[in-house]
């Protein structure tokens, strides 16, 4: 069995503007050949206008057990959004 | 460091409770619509039915360039050999989203390719039918991806996050498949009488074979339920295969070309079509390797990947030699 060639994690900006969004993933034995692969694999329908491929290996992701203690603090902080505050309806422009 | 001192105070049979809540767990996120990420704990045997799913959608994409690759060399004209090599090279995309998406259960994509080539890993049996005529190609496209679009649709709210997305993505491209052969049908059957003789003989071939893609009847099918809990399936192979009966009969009859089908009939009551008996015998032979192209097919992709080792290889030793430049 062959050895896999290093994953890249693959992201396009669709037009100028946009960000660079995560779409897939391509096997490429080096990093331009990973954006050939990308640009075969992704790309057939003018998907994009630029291409990142990152060496998979390269991501530190946040572990989902953990998703908890990261993000349920904020859930009870509704007073950072705007809607949180009553003002009267009179009030204009605020 | 007090994660440390958590993990020492853990009692060592706490497993299968905790086993027991993580599954709980999952089952109320995925009935809750809540969708299943990589990284997220999953059952093991929810992991395997997908690695499995995946994987045999992925190799049928792979194989499924063959039969049509057959006729690219004889396109009738330089719009359809266009369209045809467009339509193949997606197929060979398609193949890649679901690898891509097979991978990210912790399979490696080597080991995927060897169990297709060893012949351990099944693909759809539709791709081990011969493309004798030009016909077939429109047929291909008009029921063969038709029924695969009939599906995947459903396969795109799959409980599984990379699944889905790369569903949704195949899908908005098969449109495309489906459209463009069924212009080449309405092309033949409008032609002259040997042309419509050409697209009715591919109809009698491709009609039983593709309404056998949605697998075997709901009381034979053993995953069904346990896949339709879990949500990678919405709806079961009989109920997926009346939808697209219904809607490929009327086309047929757009065509004024014949189903091979005596017992076809429209139950004024229900509004659906019945179909007569499927022929299973078939199906499972052709499953199990005694198809007409069975073999050509694993063939071909053998030959293809020992033909392709020295590019792999010359690939490998560019990179290593652009490394050992940038490292000195």
């Amino acid at each position: 069995m062959d050895e896999d060639w290093p994953l890249f994690e693959v992201f396009i900006r669709s037009r100028a503007g946009l960000e660079h969004r995560h779409v897939g993933s391509v096997h490429a034995a080096d990093p331009a050949m990973a954006i050939e692969h990308a640009r075969d694999v992704y790309t057939r329908r003018q998907e994009g206008v630029s291409l990142w491929v990152v060496p998979s290996v390269a991501i530190i992701a946040s572990d989902p057990s953990e998703a908890e203690s990261l993000f349920e603090p904020a859930r009870d902080k509704v007073y950072r959004h705007p809607t949180f505050y009553e003002i009267p309806d009179e009030v204009k422009n605020l | 460091m007090y994660t440390q001192a958590l993990d020492s105070q853990q009692p060592a049979a706490a497993e299968p409770a905790g086993e027991a809540l993580h599954a709980a767990r999952f089952q109320a996120r995925v009935d809750a619509e809540d969708k299943i990420e990589p990284k997220d704990w999953m059952p093991e045997a929810y992991r395997q039915t997908l690695i499995r799913q995946i994987s045999q959608h992925a190799h049928s994409e792979i194989v499924g360039m063959l039969p049509e690759g057959n006729w690219i060399t004889r396109a009738p004209s330089l719009r359809r050999k266009a369209v045809l090599i467009a339509k193949v090279q997606d197929e060979g995309g398609h193949g890649m989203y679901l690898y891509s998406a097979a991978e990210t259960l912790g399979v490696g994509r080597a080991q995927l390719i060897a169990q297709l080539l060893s012949g351990a890993a099944k693909y759809s049996s539709i791709f081990n039918y011969p493309t004798l005529t030009w016909a077939d190609v429109g047929a291909i496209g008009w029921l063969v991806d038709g029924a695969a679009i009939m599906n995947q649709i459903p396969i795109c709210r799959c409980s599984y996050g990379p699944y889905a997305r790369a569903m949704v993505r195949i899908c908005k491209e098969e449109s495309f498949h489906q459209r463009q052969g069924f212009e080449i049908m309405l092309t033949l059957a409008r032609g002259s009488a040997a042309q419509r003789a050409m697209a009715q003989d591919a109809l009698r071939r491709w009609w039983w074979p593709s309404i056998m893609m949605f697998g075997p009847s709901d009381a034979d099918s053993k995953h069904t339920a346990q896949s339709m809990r879990w949500k990678i399936k919405r709806f079961s192979n009989d109920e997926l295969r009346q939808k697209f009966v219904d809607v490929t009969v009327p086309q047929a009859e757009f065509l004024g070309l014949s189903i091979p089908d005596a017992q076809l009939r429209l139950d004024a009551a229900t509004g659906h079509y019945e179909i007569g008996p499927i022929d299973w015998s078939e199906f499972h032979a052709v499953l199990k390797g005694h198809g007409p192209c069975n073999h050509e097919r694993l063939e071909a992709r053998r030959a293809a990947h020992a033909e392709g080792a020295w590019v792999r290889e010359a690939a490998a030793a560019h990179a290593a030699k652009l490394a050992a430049r940038a490292a000195a």
